[in-house]
């Protein structure tokens, strides 16, 4: 099981900048093909969308790589591994 | 080490928090539950889904602010005490929901009105953001260890009674009103706006009268408290690698699955399947009244069998039954559907009525309103409206409406005049036998239909049993998942750590559904299919719970913490 949680690490890892690229490249497409009228409405939907999900894939990729590590083979059973 | 705390006590605990959350969720969603009235008030009135879709963004705004609220208040839990906090984001968010029942309209002081809805909007996400974390965490430290799963699933249930209050309020009031009344600029939409003064002022009260949790207490006499709360949950790796696992094996799914089961489904059931505005909303209470004892059974089995397995059935079965359950909310409300009724359906048309555009005295609107009334009792309602422009203006008409009695040609799109009898605003004739004739210069060849349909009992019934199930899910993922965060975090950075999750992943993962819901079906709008594909919304959600459901199945554990005073 470790062994798959560290191969799935990589897969995060993977999947975190793909997330971020695939919103980029949408992002691009729909504001150039908005128009005039409704231009701003999308700039500001997608502006939200990436603020927001940029950082959270951001953290996805940090536990992917810690994942990767084997940073969770084993959890903490008391609060004391937490320190 | 367990407290000797007694049940009279821990019922004490558990209703004074209870009913301050509730408050608080009941707040947060009014918003939500008036997003078609708020886009039309707050938004100029050409704006169509434009206005609605800012609306939501509004109110996404609202959820997106939420892990900064988890941050602030959650690090004054830590410091300072839950008692505290938690009566703090009480005020605010019961003063900006009082303040967003206040403002005017766009019609009365243009942009600045969604501007200041924003602001306000902004304070009750941070409110929320420090609320809940508190509260489940308050109750958590006073519940034996064998029954914490128990005692906080009460705590999970105020969530969707916070809906169930919102929607019930929401409907009183615009029954009593009528339709017109409660939809106007300053009508009956915004009492339950200004309620919320009243509800927020009496928790204040019950929670004033409540002792801070005795875990803290003994942390504080001890002098173990936090110094940096932020510092130690996020810069240090092995607290923050348990933030990002709670977040992605096991919040976000959640977050995904409570807005799905409770927003999206009304939304979807309101605007795409056009259910009537009052039975929408009563199916989803129905459905909420049978399912919230669900979030108590399935806290009391977390004690029994862990945690994990509760919470990855519940996401499992949303993304295997979805689709199928949208797809008959759709099949069940087509007109098309009802081949064998149509028949014996008994069908009414009104007569034409037509008004003059106040502004341009060139623009005839003609109203038709056609009602289907079919054998087992369902009766679907479309008010079609024409717009015809004329070669001149017709000043004379617009002090108030007038009726359409006459088309000279049997082609509506080559009419050339048209006769009218001018009528006051209140529709009494002025003058019966005056005539007005007018060119027209052409008519529009696009006519907009308003379509609202009443169900049938039985379909009604299924539609109830179906949202059912969906909160089903909700309960299953949502009753013992407050437990859940309790035990992977110590006491002393426990309200830091426990709400920055929770908040990202109901927040933004799960309080994003309805409005990237509604985005993506508008991705799959084309000049052949200008309808989209209205069930591409539900891949949002079934794209999260997946990969959620995947981590938390290999990552977590459904080991129970039974010991959480370290």
């Amino acid at each position: 099981m470790n062994t798959i949680k560290k191969i799935l690490g990589l897969v995060w890892m993977f999947l975190a900048p793909a997330i971020i690229w695939f919103l980029a490249s949408q992002a691009i497409q729909k504001i150039t093909a908005a128009n005039s009228l409704t231009k701003s409405n999308v700039t500001l939907q997608w502006g939200i969308i990436l603020t927001i999900f940029t950082p959270i894939c951001i953290g996805f990729f940090i536990f992917g790589y810690y994942a990767f590590k084997g940073e969770y083979d084993q959890l903490p059973a008391s609060s004391k591994d937490l320190e | 080490m367990s407290l000797d705390i007694k049940p009279s006590k821990i019922s004490l605990v558990i209703g004074a928090s209870s009913v301050g959350t509730l408050i608080e969720w009941y707040d947060f969603y009014i918003f939500g539950m008036l997003a078609t009235i708020i886009s039309k008030q707050f938004f100029p009135s050409d704006a169509g889904t434009s206005a609605l879709l800012s609306t939501l963004a509004i109110f996404a705004a609202g959820f997106i602010v939420r892990p900064f609220g988890a941050l602030v208040f959650g690090r004054l839990g830590d410091l300072i005490g839950r008692k505290y906090t938690f009566l703090l984001t009480l005020v605010l968010m019961g003063g900006s929901t009082f303040a967003i029942g206040l403002v005017p309209g766009f019609a009365t002081i243009g942009w600045a009105a969604p501007i200041l809805v924003l602001i306000l909007r902004l304070v009750q996400g941070l409110a929320l953001g420090g609320e809940y974390g508190g509260a489940a965490t308050y109750v958590a430290e006073h519940a034996p260890a064998n029954r914490r799963g128990f005692w906080t699933s009460w705590i999970q249930t105020t969530a969707t009674l916070g809906l169930f209050l919102a929607l019930g309020v929401i409907i009183l009031i615009r029954s009593n009103q009528g339709v017109e009344a409660f939809s106007a600029e300053w009508g009956g939409w915004r009492y339950p706006f200004w309620m919320s003064i009243v509800l927020v002022g009496v928790s204040i009260v019950i929670r004033m009268k409540m002792s801070e949790s005795p875990m803290f207490t003994k942390l504080k006499s001890e002098g173990k408290t936090s110094t940096n709360p932020l510092k130690e949950s996020f810069g240090n790796k092995a607290n923050f690698k348990m933030v990002l696992l709670a977040l992605f094996g096991a919040v976000m799914g959640q977050g995904v699955i409570w807005y799905t089961g409770q927003f999206y489904a009304q939304s979807f059931i309101e605007t795409v399947c056009k259910v009537e505005f009052v039975q929408s909303r009563n199916l989803m209470l129905w459905a909420i009244l049978f399912a919230t004892p669900f979030f108590v059974v399935f806290g009391y089995l977390s004690d029994r069998i862990g945690r994990k397995w509760i919470m990855m059935f519940g996401m499992l079965a949303g993304i295997l039954t979805y689709r199928p359950i949208y797809q008959y909310f759709l099949d069940a409300t087509n007109a098309k559907n009802r081949t064998e009724k149509i028949d014996l359906a008994h069908t009414v048309v009104s007569e034409k009525v037509a008004s003059v555009d106040s502004k341009i005295a060139t623009k005839l609107y003609v109203v038709q309103k056609m009602d289907t009334a079919y054998t087992d009792g369902a009766v679907f309602s479309y008010t079609k409206t024409d717009t015809i422009n004329l070669t001149h203006r017709m000043d004379e008409a617009s002090a108030g409406s007038i009726q359409y009695t006459q088309v000279n040609a049997k082609d509506a799109t080559k009419l050339d005049t048209i006769q009218v009898k001018l009528k006051s605003a209140k529709g009494a004739i002025l003058d019966a036998t005056k005539t007005v004739q007018v060119r027209i210069a052409s008519v529009s060849q696009k006519s907009n239909v308003l379509v609202e349909k009443t169900l049938d009992k039985t379909t009604y019934w299924n539609l109830i049993w179906l949202v059912f199930i969906q909160i089903l899910y909700v309960t299953m993922v949502y009753g013992p998942i407050a437990a859940f965060l309790v035990e992977l975090f110590p006491t002393k950075i426990r309200y830091t750590s426990m709400s920055l999750p929770y908040h990202i992943g109901n927040g933004v993962f799960g309080g994003l559904v309805p409005f990237l819901g509604t985005l993506i079906v508008e991705f799959t709008k084309t000049a052949d299919n200008p309808s989209g594909d209205p069930l591409a919304g539900l891949w949002y959600p079934i794209g999260v719970a997946s990969i959620c459901l995947f981590i938390g199945v290999i990552y977590l554990t459904n080991r129970v913490d039974k010991e959480v005073m370290d």
